[in-house]
């Protein structure tokens, strides 16, 4: 770990002005960042402490959405009622992951900048495109068994780890993000970027912006929605696969579809071909089974991962009958 | 008689743990502690160039930079575990600028408080000429040897023609199994702290044999035994990687002398994973030759292990197979590769465990092709007497093991045909597997102290890993002496007390108890005799073996016992403020005529969800014998987590190297998954409890329980999984990949 200043900040306004002093990292939870500066992975020279922002509210807004604050820990948003009841696929998301001293420190916008439990990405021996650009992937042909299928660049093929943004993606959710000149909203699927040829470049958040809040869209699919986890064991574990799905259903037939993937993709994964599958279609397995072939088109195996392929797909059967039946 | 023995009475190092003020190694409170980071190689074979240690040196805080190039001489033990002098590794640390495996520490850091020194052991630049490492075992399967002896057993033995009887069987099976590198990760990383005082040290330590730290240490660094003083009251989990010394005691000793002041040295659990040892990855290949009947006719079990370039360790996995079953003809091989990865040691069962797995499997895949139970395969071949020597069985009663699990399974419902249980979409499965584990005994000496105010101290330089030592000392003092449990102290861990042999090889009982209880028996006979001769002493006249020590009262033999006096009367009234008793005990020509051995039996129940690969050990029933049950609280307890941590095996746990450089990838609890609780559902532990009439001449009669609960139990859940699904899985552990 190396040295670095550490202080509080009380306001948005004051968080941005002192961001944009540059080397500054803004820290919630910490529950990512401080492992990741004791393996020397994150060396900030500055710790901004944004805890005592007034961001951790969940609130319904005039037009049916819901805006939850970026500082609302993972723990309160699982179990906060209205989330329970409309998106039950974010609850189900987040309660599967991690355990529950880390969601009750966790943050919703700190959950979004979580980087990927890539062995060789964590431990600086080894040449890392994410830590160090250009410097090499020592997954590409090392062991690979948890890594990425979907997504992936001859650069990187390290996962998004995190459970809670698979579901926000499958919910349409939106990202604020405020800076300087102002705030911005982002759709969730946008926020995260491909790894490509600039895989250190994880999210659409500059130096100097603060992710304020994360929208919920209302929805018509809060009535079935499901988040299928898919891990070595039952309990505190990264997903090998996972799917958060949501099914707007009439009579037998599907009128509209959200297939999201975690564990299997370089980001939380929106699969529209799975989507347009289902659409029209009607509700079964093997119309559910088409819409995961569907979205494991184009995926790319290594030595060790070629097995996600067909347990994403299980994952997006699993999840879309259990969503049918809830 | 209070019968303290066979009660399940409650942990009495329970109260101190839960309340956080159990001192484990790296909790006693040493004023002027410096602190250790010990630096570890990243490159798995070559040479170390060059150490920059300049930075380091310069950083604030920082005592001493300590490496092969300037650290004191160290002398390699004896390296032999019947004289205590076991290190884990022969290679003494600092010896030279080679690199064996990736892990091994190449330096050390002493600052005055542990984040300098951890910032200074970042600032050390290290410069290897590196040479391709050798890592896996197929790799280096052309230079496997035939190893000798595992801790005087033979690794290469053969009775019959195997071959013979394979080629003339009825059935036969034939297959490959492998378990992979396994790690031990007890809670409590490993950790020492070193107080010099003049020429004499004290270590404290977390070490499941303090008379071999203190013998291994004193040669290692050149000084007298007697010099050392190891301190190791709590152990927070060990499983066999506490058991030999590694090189941390070590260290932590020379930077104390050093820095002249103590220095405590905490390995972090990345250490953990090439400083203390692993289980090595095993590749066992199988053939079973049978009569119709299920008689085996041959067995031969061929088994490839990993040891590394710096000590031999042999995972012993066939020599069960030796004995196990009546069979005529036994053919049992083991080779080894050295190769670049750290040293591996015991680990919970070692051979035994990763043995079983993969005798179980086929005892089950021959089952199968027989058309037969499993259990009744088991039955048929019960061996009566153990064939490899020749010995009847101290006390066996494996066919009862089989028979109380199986009845509280309700096995009798079980179809026969894999995939042919459901729950809904649910496949289910019902597997069974054997268990077993020596039962060890070794000489051991102990301390009875009845002190005035009637309490008892008892003493032994043994060891309490958690499994509840603690507990069943006082237990069989409170017995002997006729003192409430709540009045009797435990106190061990540390090397001044008598001695004791090495926490591991599920000895602590059957060696320690036995002690304690002459022991006892000597603090008694010392306090008829005071009783006998004090001065006006209400038994003058008396003889002191017609005056009864018992219950606390001492009483004329055939008096009511409140005639006598208290315990602390005769104490008060002497102005004695003690009265020590000793005991040493130790295995004798029993050990000529008997084979003593524990067995046992699971059941387990799987439910295997198809579509999404995953298994759910959702119940299990095991059976023991192991003699008699000291305290059937503590012994459930050993059964759980033996299940647990065979789950773990059977279903998740696998340390995996980078082949390319030699690096474990896993070093973590998060990369290495182990079970949670989510992971263990219902769990019955049941004992036979029948005395061991043999193994120690007192009637105690108990053999250990410590590492029996963990052999069979990936087996068995193998079997249930094949039985659920017809997937046959001979490759530990079966992750959800495997059942696509």
């Amino acid at each position: 770990m190396q040295p670095f200043s550490y202080e509080k900040v009380t306001n948005e306004h004051e968080a941005i002005e002192r961001a944009r002093l540059g080397n500054a990292t803004f820290v919630a939870g910490g529950t990512t960042l401080v492992d990741l500066m004791k393996l020397n992975v994150e060396v900030p020279a500055a710790l901004v402490d944004i805890n005592a922002l007034p961001l951790n509210q969940i609130e319904d807004q005039s037009d049916g959405s819901i805006r939850i604050g970026a500082l609302v820990r993972n723990g309160d948003l699982a179990q906060d009622s209205r989330i329970q009841s409309r998106y039950r696929v974010l609850s189900q998301a987040i309660l599967a992951g991690a355990s529950a001293q880390l969601r009750n420190m966790a943050t919703t916008g700190g959950n979004l900048m979580q980087r990927t439990r890539c062995y060789y990405f964590r431990d600086p021996v080894y040449p890392c495109n994410k830590r160090q650009p250009g410097a090499g992937c020592a997954a590409m042909d090392g062991y690979n068994r948890i890594h990425a299928v979907l997504g992936v660049s001859d650069k990187c093929i390290a996962t998004h780890p995190s459970d809670m943004a698979v579901a926000l993606v499958a919910l349409d959710a939106s990202v604020h993000i405020r800076g300087a000149n102002g705030e911005r909203a982002v759709p969730i699927t946008e926020f995260h970027l491909l790894p490509g040829d600039t895989p250190h470049r994880e999210t659409v958040v500059r130096p100097g912006e603060l992710i304020t809040y994360v929208t919920l869209p209302s929805g018509p699919f809060g009535a079935h929605s499901a988040y299928v986890k898919l891990r070595d064991r039952a309990s505190y574990e990264f997903a090998l696969a996972s799917a958060a799905v949501a099914l707007q259903v009439e009579g037998t037939t599907v009128r509209s579809a959200r297939v999201a993937l975690g564990g299997v993709a370089t980001k939380p994964w929106r699969a529209l071909q799975a989507e347009q599958v289902l659409t029209g279609s009607t509700a079964n397995t093997a119309a559910f089974r088409n819409a995961a072939d569907a979205a494991l088109t184009g995926a790319v195996s290594r030595r060790y991962n070629a097995y996600k392929i067909e347990l994403a797909k299980r994952a997006i059967v699993r999840a879309l009958t259990d969503a049918l039946m809830d | 008689m209070s019968t303290a023995v066979g009660g399940s009475i409650s942990r009495k190092d329970g109260w101190v743990k839960v309340t956080g003020r159990a001192p484990y190694a790296a909790d006693h409170p040493i004023a002027g502690v410096a602190h250790a980071v010990a630096i570890q190689s990243t490159i798995a074979n070559g040479r170390i160039t060059a150490i920059a240690t300049s930075l380091a040196e310069n950083a604030p805080g920082v005592l001493a930079v300590i490496h092969h190039g300037n650290a004191p001489k160290l002398y390699r033990p004896e390296n032999d575990f019947m004289s205590a002098t076991k290190p884990g590794e022969a290679r003494v640390v600092f010896e030279d600028d080679r690199v064996h495996y990736s892990g091994q520490y190449v330096a050390i850091i002493v600052a005055e408080t542990l984040e300098q020194a951890r910032y200074a052991a970042e600032l050390v630049k290290i410069s290897y000429a590196v040479e391709d490492p050798l890592i896996e075992t197929d790799a280096a399967l052309d230079s496997a040897y035939l190893p000798d002896e595992f801790f005087g057993e033979k690794l290469t033995t053969k009775r019959g023609d195997p071959d013979g009887a394979l080629s003339g069987a009825a059935v036969t099976h034939e297959a490959s199994y492998t378990t992979p590198i396994e790690h031990h990760n007890p809670m409590e990383p490993s950790a020492s702290i070193a107080v010099w005082n003049g020429d004499e040290l004290t270590l404290y330590e977390t070490t499941q044999w303090v008379a071999g730290a203190r013998k291994t240490v004193a040669q290692t660094l050149g000084i007298a035994e007697e010099k050392i003083h190891i301190v190791s009251p709590f152990i927070g989990g060990g499983f066999g990687c506490k058991g030999f010394v590694w090189p941390h005691s070590v260290l932590s000793a020379i930077a104390a002398k050093k820095v002249n002041r103590p220095v405590k040295l905490n390995l972090t659990r990345k250490h953990m994973f090439s400083a203390c040892g692993h289980r090595s990855e095993t590749k066992q290949h199988v053939r079973l030759g049978a009569e119709r009947n299920g008689r085996l006719v041959a067995i031969d079990h061929d088994t490839v292990v990993q040891t590394s370039t710096v000590e031999e360790f042999v995972e012993a996995c066939g020599n069960t197979s030796r004995f196990l079953y009546s069979c005529p003809n036994v053919r049992v091989r083991h080779r080894a590769v050295r190769v670049n990865v750290a040293t591996p040691t015991p680990m919970r069962a070692p051979g035994e465990n990763p043995g079983l797995f993969a005798l179980e499997s086929a005892l089950d895949e021959l089952a199968y092709k027989l058309n037969m139970d499993p259990v009744e395969l088991r039955i048929v071949n019960h061996a009566d007497v153990n064939e490899h020597t020749r010995k009847p069985w101290s006390s066996k009663y494996l066919k009862e093991c089989y028979r109380m699990a199986a009845e509280h399974f309700e096995w009798a419902r079980r179809a026969l045909q894999p995939e042919s249980m459901r729950d809904g979409n649910v496949l289910v499965g019902w597997g069974m597997a054997t268990a077993t584990y020596p039962g060890i005994r070794s000489p051991g000496a102990a301390k009875v102290r009845l002190l005035q105010d009637g309490s008892v101290d008892v003493i032994s330089a043994t060891q309490d890993m958690g499994g509840g030592t603690y507990t069943t000392m006082a237990q069989i003092a409170a017995d002997v002496m006729g003192v409430a449990i709540e009045r009797i102290r435990t106190v061990l861990g540390d090397s001044l007390l008598p001695p004791a042999p090495v926490s591991g090889g599920s000895m602590t009982t059957a060696s320690i108890l036995p002690a304690i209880r002459k022991a006892a028996q000597d603090a008694l006979s010392k306090l008829r005799q005071l009783a006998a001769t004090m001065p006006a002493s209400p038994f003058t006249n008396r003889p002191h073996d017609d005056i009864v020590a018992e219950g606390g009262r001492v009483f004329p033999k055939g008096a009511d016992p409140s005639s006598g006096l208290a315990y602390e009367d005769v104490l008060k009234r002497t102005n004695q403020s003690e009265i020590e008793g000793e005991g040493y005990t130790g295995p004798g020509p029993e050990r000529d005529k008997f084979a003593f051995q524990s067995f046992g039996a699971h059941f387990v129940e799987v439910k295997v969800d198809p579509e999404i690969a995953t298994v759910q050990v959702s119940r299990v029933v095991s059976a023991f014998d192991v003699g008699r049950i000291v305290n059937p609280k503590t012994a459930r307890s050993q059964g759980y987590s033996g299940v647990i941590m065979g789950i773990g095996m059977a279903l998740m746990e696998h340390t995996v190297y980078d082949s390319r450089d030699g690096s474990i990838v896993t070093s973590n609890l998060a990369d290495y998954a182990i079970p949670v609780n989510a992971d263990a559902h219902s769990i019955d532990i049941l004992f036979v409890d029948k005395p061991d009439p043999f193994i120690d001449s007192d009637g105690l009669g108990a053999r250990g329980v410590g590492e029996i609960t963990v052999t069979g139990v990936a087996p068995a859940i193998a079997n249930a999984v094949y039985h659920a699904t017809g997937r046959r899985i001979r490759d530990l552990p079966i992750t959800p990949d495997k059942l696509l």
